[in-house]
Parts: C-alpha cells; structure tokens; sequence
C-alpha cells in the first residue's frame, strides 16, 4: 500500500498546507502496535498493586503470607519495605515558595489519603497470580474524617490532609493589574462600581467539576533492570521528565536510566505526569533482578490517575450600562486531591492570564487558593486551567448581557480587541501577537445561520414549544505552546519550555529527524515530516521522524500545553535551515562557484544563470564519501537546534452551539455546532480538524455528560466506564469546523497551538445555550453536567419558584430574564443554581 | 484447565485454558495477537471487539472456552495478499483515527454493522457503533470512514485507493 502518496499532486511544490494521510496508520489498522502492555520479554514478572479502598485511614498491620503463600508469587511489599528508597514524586511547579512540599510517597506507610492509594505490591509469574494474591493481602486500618469540601477543608479544626502542613490550604496566587502596573485597582473599580448607577455589578459563582482524563489505552510500565542500566517503557506524554526525575530523585546516574514511550494511546494530560506506579515498578525490578510489568484496570485508571478541573470560581464583572466592561475579579479554590502532581498548583495558574480573554478591561484580579482534600489528585486535563478560565468569562459574559438586556454578540464585540489594535498588551501583562475576532466571528455566524436560529428560537418561544431553542456563544483565546524558558522561571517553574531536535542526513539522501516532543496520538511523524520536506526539498516519504526514546532522542521537554508544533516544530525547522546552511558550503564547493551564486529550490542547489547544479541528496552522499570537500569543514551536514520561544502563542476562534432543550424531560441535544478556529498558518488541515473534532467531543462532554462523583465517605462513585459516561458516537453531532487564519508573528511558521482549542472553547458555548433556552422560565444557571435530571429540576424548582408567567420580553435574544440587580444587592450570587 | 481447538485468522490453534481465561486474554497472551486491546474491564469501551464466527464480540465478555470449536477473525487477519480491507483503508483516508487505541475494535465493530447494513445513514452508523468509545476523534472522521468504505464496497465499486473527495481541512 502506498500510504502517503497522493495521485493528485505527483511532485508537490509545497508540503504546508497539504492534507496529507498520516505515516503513522499503518500498524495502527493492522494491530502491528507497539502498546507498552504488548511488551514481553525473557523472565518478566508481573505487579498488582493492593489500593485502599479508604479515602482517609491511618494504616495498621499489613498481612501478607497468605499473598505470599501463593504458587507463583515471588514478592510482595508493603510500603515499610520499600520507604527508604522512594524519594518524594515530583512537583515541578509548586506556586508556593515559603513551605517544603509534603513528602509524596508513591506507596503509603502509616496513613493513606485517598481511596486508591498504593498500600502493598505482588509480584508474581503472571498477571492472574498477581491480581489473585493481592486479593489475599490482609490491611487493618483505621478510618479518619475524610476531607471532601473545599471550603470545609480550609476552616479551623478542619481534618487535615497532610498534619506537617498545619493546614489543607497549599498556595495562594494573586495576579492584579494595579499591582502589576497593568491596569487599574480591580477592587476600586468593583467598589466604584457598585456606589455608580451608571453601572452594573454581576457576580457569579460558577462550579469546575471535577474530570478523568479517560485516554483509550490504560497505563502502563515496563521495567528492565539490565546490568546497571535501567530501561523503562511508559504509556507517557513526557518521557524526558520521567528520566530525568526518576534520575534525580531516584537516585539512578541520569546516563544509565532510558525511558522509552513507544505507541501511547492518548494522554490529554492525563499522562503528563510522574507516576507512583513507574516508580514502584522500578522498585520492584531493582530488588528482584528481573523485568517487572505493571497494566492497570480501567477502574484502577479511574480511580488513581490524576483528575482534572475541579475548581469553585467566585466571578465578579463590573460595566457601564452601555456594556463597556470596567472590570473583573476572580477568586478561585483550586481543590488539588491528596498529592501534588508534576504541575498541580500550576493549573490554575495556567489560566491566570486568560480570564480578561479577549476583552479590554481596565482592571483585572486574579486569585486562587489551591486546596488538599483526600480525593485522587489533580492535574493537568486537556487545557489545564484555560478551559476554566473561558467557562467563566464566557459565562459571565451573557449573565452581564442579560442584565444590561443586550445581544450577548454586540456586548462581546463592543469589549473585545479589534483586530486593527493588534498586537495588544492585555490587562493580564500579556501581548497578544495577532487576530482577527471580527473575521472569526462573521464567518462563524454565516455557517450557523444565526440570525435564522435566533428568529426560529423567537418562535419556539411564542409558540410554547415542549423544546425550546437555545443558542449559546464562547468567543474565545488561549496561550499555548509552552513556552518561554525565562518566563516560566519567573512563574516558578522548575524547567523552561524549550524544545530540542536533530536532523540526520543519511548517505542516500533519506532524512532521519529526532524530535523531543513525544506524540501520542497527534500525527507528529506526519506533519513534522511535511515541514522537513519542504524546508530540504525532499519527497516527504524520505522523511523518518524518530521520539519517544530517551536514548535515541536526548534532549526534549515532552508534549502537553499545545507545544508540539509551535516549539518543537520549529525547533525542526530551525535544525531544518542549518541543513541547508551547511549544505551550501559543500555544494558551492562541488560546484565550484561562490555560495552568493548558489540559488536553493525544491532540493537542488543551482548556480544563478546557468544549469549547473546538485541535489540534496547528492550531497548527502559526497560528504558521506568525504574524497572532496572544503578545507576546514567537518564532512558532516547534520545539524541540531533548540528553540526557546519569545511568546506563547495565542489562537482564538468563536463558537456557536444550539441546543434543543426537551422541556418535559430535562434532555438536551445538539442541535448544531459550528466553530471558527483561527489558529494560524496550517501544516496539516486534515490533521487540525481532527484535533479541533476530539477537543470539541472533550469539551461537550464536561458540559453535558462527564463528572467524577465521590460519595460522603470519599469513594469514588465514578470508577468505571458505567458510571463516568464518555460520550459514544450516537451522543455527539456532526461539528461544522472552520478557520480563519492571521498567522502568529512570533515563529516562522506563523502557526499557533490547536491541541486544546476545541476543549477550551466549547464548554461555556455549550452551557450558554442551554440556560439561553431555559431563562425564559427563570433558570439562572445548572451545575455542569447538566444531565437530564439536573436540566429537569431546575427547570421544576424555577417553574415552582417564579411561575411561567413571569417571562417578559421573551422574543428578545438574552431575554434579560437571568440575574436581576436585586439579586445582586441581595448577595444571591448563585440564584437558581443547583 | 480445558482444551480448546478455535481458528484464529485462518490458522488452527489447541491450547489448555484455564476455564476463567477471557478469549482477549488468549488472544494476547497466549497467542501474541497484541492487535486486540483491552480498554476497560466492564465491557463499556469496546476496544477489544473481534468477530465470532462472523459476529462482531467484545473479547472481554467471552471465554476463551466458549471460542472453542470456533472462527475468530481479529484486526491482524483482515488484510488479504497485502492489501488493506475497505474498512482499513477508509480508517487511514478519512483520518478516522488519532491515537489507534480504540481503532482495532472500532473497524471490527464497523465492518460487522456494514454486513448488516451495506449502505448506512450518519445516525444508523452512530448507533451502530455506539458500543465502541473513542477519545480522540470525536467520532465524525470514523462516521465519515464507514460511509466512504461502504460506497468502496457495493458490488461493482473499484477497489479501495484513495477517498473520492478530500475530508477536512474546512476552509481557509
């Protein structure tokens, strides 16, 4: 099969922008995959891990010889056993600079803080055994208060999560623009705000619940103790920060440790993380001498993998009457789980800089208060502090337009940043490089039809029709492409966010290009092989794209954050450009003509007015003969290249669902969904849509359907795929994608980030639309999910409360029916929520 | 134990199984059949799904016992003197697939719908698969792979190559 050619374009004149079929498919139609669970090897033992079913309990005695009892068995630990070697996993982002960070054990020794936690681990001859006995493994413990509520977690007398600490509260993290020298007093405003009739105080406290990441391919480690090498095989996003903390926290000489990510079945950020379970297979393998397997459950995923979101947000706008925002205050609890991850407190952070979005207020506050509870820990999840930060202004957007009685379009378009005004330092400190929301926006509203849903919603509502329309917006932006070095260090980060490769010329003139972002799912061997096409004038099947080996691809930062193409790719096209640099010189040499008469097309150098010239390739094969080249240069043109980004990167894109609310049932569909997308220049369409298909289906489904429930004890009720519902192909519509495109001004290519937009933007789009068509009964707002039953009693309690008959002006678009002042003197900063 | 004598992509196997072994589990572990994935463990995901005699099957919710005596095709035995099934090849043209995991039973699953259905809607596709969960995709290039393999496939229709018309990249 020839996978990637495509008849239509026989010698094509540019790689960019061409949907070209991924490089990558072949082994994963054919089942020739290469899944970390489908590794064996010679001897290898297998590891089940016994977890406390407990959110919160001091442990007792451990009984083990019945596991150890068993044919078959060659091992089992207990966290006493093995607690002089486990170090602390790491957090690389802690926020908080005055306290140590709590000891986090990757197996628990006297106390386990949430249910799921490692307490003891058998190893046997087979995955079977294993589970068998670690069933026979005996625990006594004895149960604490479990720590479930955020803001019962931060009072005195509190149970506390981790009693070193003296509290459950963990950092604190304040951004204000008066402060920072970026824009006003947030507080003067809001207080100047509310002495001001000429102005309106909004405030809203809306809910993040709680997410599971849920990629397809449960993790898993492979560790093979090899001499005084140690190789590790991870169902990872990061392979290169596994190494180097496993490493340096370890204790393990960083030369002699390699970690390898082959195929990994998606990650969302659900496996940008050190694990406690690489580490303890580690463990394991180190003492027995012997290749250690661990695969989890999926309930063992659901259950100990971090989580994402789970944030309670205090929002407060403020604005004139003509809709002219004045500012905005944020206060967030940020609940962190029971351990810090790699970036725990960090996410919410991620978002600091985007709640003002793409307005221009002149003050802006930001505050997050990151919490312990004895649930599993968070993380980063697709988006990672973004997706929250846009459901808030997003959702605080239309309360402000309902309450000023405006067209929720005219008031984001009458405080966004017009696209003559780029680039535009932001309240928040940051400079956006280039946009359009103007050209994002019309597009998006001619694809939707929305002056024709608006009309038809006006009807339904006239009509009294059982589902009623709801149309709701999210114009959205992020910063992604994570990132500049020195910013982060600023920020506190424990690395910066430069990516590495290499390029390898080899003597037939194939290329061999080692990357250090780590794909999973993304179509890196595709779209990196496009740009090196282009850039050398090779065909882009002559183009290998090598990862995920530590020992084969030395230097690299990994891949979350929307960083893979606008870092890494660029670090490509950068080692891409000192080929030809390097090319040049021998090419002037075996051409003997100056390089100031050397003139580079699609592969061949050529001297200016005449025929002569030399490919690529031929190159590639004189310096690997090396009989005739230019003194005082090395026979190699292979070359490397780092790039550390000046600016994330800033796409943006306007979203727009309908939803059909079924008004005796509580059911929502999706009526229509469209989104315009402009995320810059495009290597691969086929391959962004995809990204922008799947962000959506993420994003729609915190909205509707996703939450990781926990019962008053602190059991995870939302531990298996029967209970935490991902959406199947009968739950989500067809999306009518779209772009506009303004490219980036701050790398060559002129792209920006794309893995996240679909999930941060659509959330809040969602949402809007479905109080949009619930307002007209008084519904203020819905917990997300909003499920049927959820949908169903507030519409109930609102129709109990306020009565149909209440509903004025309900033709017009908002409706103006949500918040009103009094509820706002009132203090009711939640109105009809649930 | 128990002896089993089952087919497996065209070729005769007898093993002894424990009689609590799942037929995914001696797919992978006993046979090497590494293409078949397990994806969760209350039969929700589908990722494992393989044919049964010509039925569509999630591994995970039959023993290996039950196989006995049986035809079992999984992914690795779909392609024929090198060439892709219609299905397969529908998969990589429309883009149906990111990470793969999902991707074994998902073409399992879609080719057992289209024997049933050789010329599906959007919604009878949606449904038809709605056994088998993917993360990645949001589902439309997948829905867009199984109507494009089933136009492929009608008697008469040339053999898979490349897509009539050009999926995604909307626009711009």
């Amino acid at each position: 099969m020839t996978t990637t050619e495509d008849p239509k374009v026989a010698t094509p004149e540019r790689e960019l922008g061409r949907d070209r079929r991924r490089k990558e498919d072949r082994r994963l139609i054919t089942g020739r995959t290469r899944w970390t669970d489908n590794i064996q090897l010679t001897g290898l033992l297998h590891m089940a891990i016994v977890r406390s079913p407990l959110a919160h309990a001091n442990i007792g005695a451990i009984d083990t010889s019945a596991a150890k009892g068993v044919p078959g068995v060659i091992a089992v630990y207990t966290g006493a056993d093995l607690d002089a070697e486990q170090s602390s996993l790491p957090c690389a982002f802690p926020v908080n600079s005055e306290q140590a960070p709590p000891r986090m054990r990757s197996i628990a020794v006297d106390k386990v803080v949430f249910a799921g936690e490692p307490v003891a681990l058998v190893i046997a001859r087979s995955a079977a055994t294993a589970k068998d006995a670690a069933e026979l493994v005996e625990v006594d413990y004895d149960p604490l208060d479990p720590v479930l509520d955020m803001e019962a977690a931060l009072q005195d007398g509190a149970p506390l999560v981790h009693p070193e600490l003296g509290s459950n509260k963990w950092a604190y993290f304040e951004l204000e623009s008066g402060a920072a020298g970026t824009g006003g007093d947030t507080r003067q405003a809001v207080r100047d705000a509310e002495s001001d009739d000429d102005q309106v105080v909004v405030r809203r406290r809306f809910r993040q619940q709680r997410l599971i990441p849920a990629f397809m391919e449960p993790r898993s480690v492979v560790v093979d103790p090899n001499g005084e090498q140690l190789t590790m095989w991870s169902s990872t996003q990061v392979p290169h920060i596994v190494k180097t903390m496993t490493s340096l926290l370890l204790g393990i000489p960083e030369h002699k440790v390699r970690v390898i990510a082959p195929d990994v079945g998606g990650g969302f950020g659900g496996k940008l993380q050190v694990i406690p379970e690489e580490w303890l297979t580690v463990l394991a393998a180190r003492h027995l001498g012997k290749p250690v397997k661990w695969t989890e459950t999926r309930s063992e995923s659901l259950l100990s993998a971090h989580h994402g979101r789970d944030q309670i947000q205090d929002i407060t706008i403020t604005a004139k009457r003509d809709g002219t925002v004045t500012g905005l205050d944020v206060e967030l609890l940020a609940d962190m789980g029971s351990k810090m991850g790699v970036f725990t407190p960090a996410v919410p952070v991620l978002g600091a800089f985007m709640y003002n979005s793409i307005y221009k207020f002149p003050a802006y506050r930001f505050a997050v208060t990151d919490v312990f509870t004895t649930k599993t820990w968070t993380d980063a999840y697709r988006g990672a502090g973004r997706p929250e930060a846009t459901f808030a202004i997003e959702r605080i957007m239309d309360e402000l337009a309902v309450e000023l009685g405006m067209e929720p379009l005219e008031l984001r378009e009458k405080n966004w940043i017009k696209h003559e005004e780029f680039p535009f330092t932001t309240v928040a400190g940051l400079t956006y490089d280039s946009g359009n929301y103007e050209a994002a926006t019309a597009k998006a509203k001619e694809l939707f039809d929305y002056d024709g849903l608006r009309r038809e919603q006006a009807e339904r509502r006239q009509r009294g029709d059982v589902k009623q329309l709801g149309i709701g917006i999210s114009t959205f932006t992020e910063m992604c492409g994570i990132a500049p070095s020195r910013l982060l260090g600023q920020l506190g980060a424990g690395a910066g966010g430069w990516e590495h490769s290499n390029i390898r010329m080899l003597p037939s003139g194939k290329v061999e290009v080692v990357i250090g972002v780590s794909p999973h799912g993304q179509g890196h061997e595709t779209a990196f092989s496009q740009i090196v096409a282009d850039q050398l004038g090779v065909p882009f099947d002559d183009v290998e794209i090598l990862h995920g080996d530590t020992q084969v691809s030395s230097r690299g930062l990994d891949t979350y954050g929307s960083r893979s193409l606008v870092v890494g790719g660029i670090s490509v096209y950068k080692a891409a450009e000192k080929v030809v640099d390097r090319a040049k010189i021998f090419a002037a040499h075996l051409l003997e003509a100056s390089e100031s008469d050397l003139e580079f097309t699609r592969g061949r150098f050529s001297v200016k007015g005449t025929d002569k010239g030399i490919t690529m390739q031929d190159i590639a094969m004189a310096v690997f003969t090396a009989h005739d080249y230019p003194e005082n240069e090395e026979p190699s043109i292979d070359a490397e290249a780092t790039f550390d980004p000046a600016d994330f990167s800033y796409p943006h894109g306007t979203h727009l669902c309908a939803t059909e609310v079924d008004t005796e049932t509580g059911e929502v569909s999706i009526r229509s969904y469209v989104c315009v997308d402009d995320i810059g220049e495009v290597v691969n369409p086929m391959i962004v849509e995809g990204q922008v298909h799947g962000g959506l289906a993420q994003g729609i489904a915190q909205a509707l359907f996703e939450e990781a429930a926990y019962d008053e004890s602190g059991t995870l009720l939302s531990g298996t795929f029967v209970d935490y519902t991902l959406p199947s192909a009968a739950d989500l519509p067809s999306f009518t994608t779209d772009r506009t495109t303004t490219p980036s001004t701050t790398n060559p290519l002129g792209a920006k980030g794309v893995g996240e937009a679909g999930t941060i933007a659509s959330t809040p789009a969602v949402v809007n639309s479905v109080l949009d068509a619930l307002r007209q009964y008084g519904v203020k707002d819905i917990d997300m999910p909003t499920t049927p039953y959820r949908v169903w009693t507030a519409l109930n309690t609102a129709k109990g409360t306020a009565g149909r008959g209440d509903e004025a002006d309900i033709a017009s678009p908002g409706a103006g029916l949500g918040s009103t002042a009094s509820d706002i003197s009132k203090g009711d900063t939640q109105g009809g929520h649930l | 134990m128990a002896r089993i004598r089952t087919t497996v992509d065209g070729l005769v196997y007898e093993d002894d199984v424990e009689p609590r072994m799942l037929l995914v589990q001696y797919l992978r572990e006993r046979l090497g059949k590494t293409g078949t994935v397990i994806g969760c463990d209350t039969s929700n995901c589908g990722a494992c799904t393989v044919h049964l005699d010509g039925l569509s099957v999630k591994s995970c919710s039959v023993l290996a016992v039950q196989a006995n005596g049986s035809e079992v095709l999984t992914v690795e035995g779909l392609e024929r003197d090198g060439q892709l099934h219609p299905v397969q090849q529908a998969f990589h043209d429309n883009h149906a697939l990111q990470c793969g995991y999902c991707t074994p039973g998902m073409i399992m699953q879609s080719i057992d719908l289209l024997g049933d259905n050789p010329d599906p809607s959007e919604q009878e596709v949606r449904e038809g698969i709605e056994g088998n969960l993917c993360r990645c995709t949001g589902y439309q290039n997948i829905v867009r792979a199984v109507q494009d393999a089933a136009q492929k496939m009608k008697p008469g229709a040339a053999p898979a190559s490349q897509p009539a018309s050009s999926v995604a990249g909307g626009g711009a």
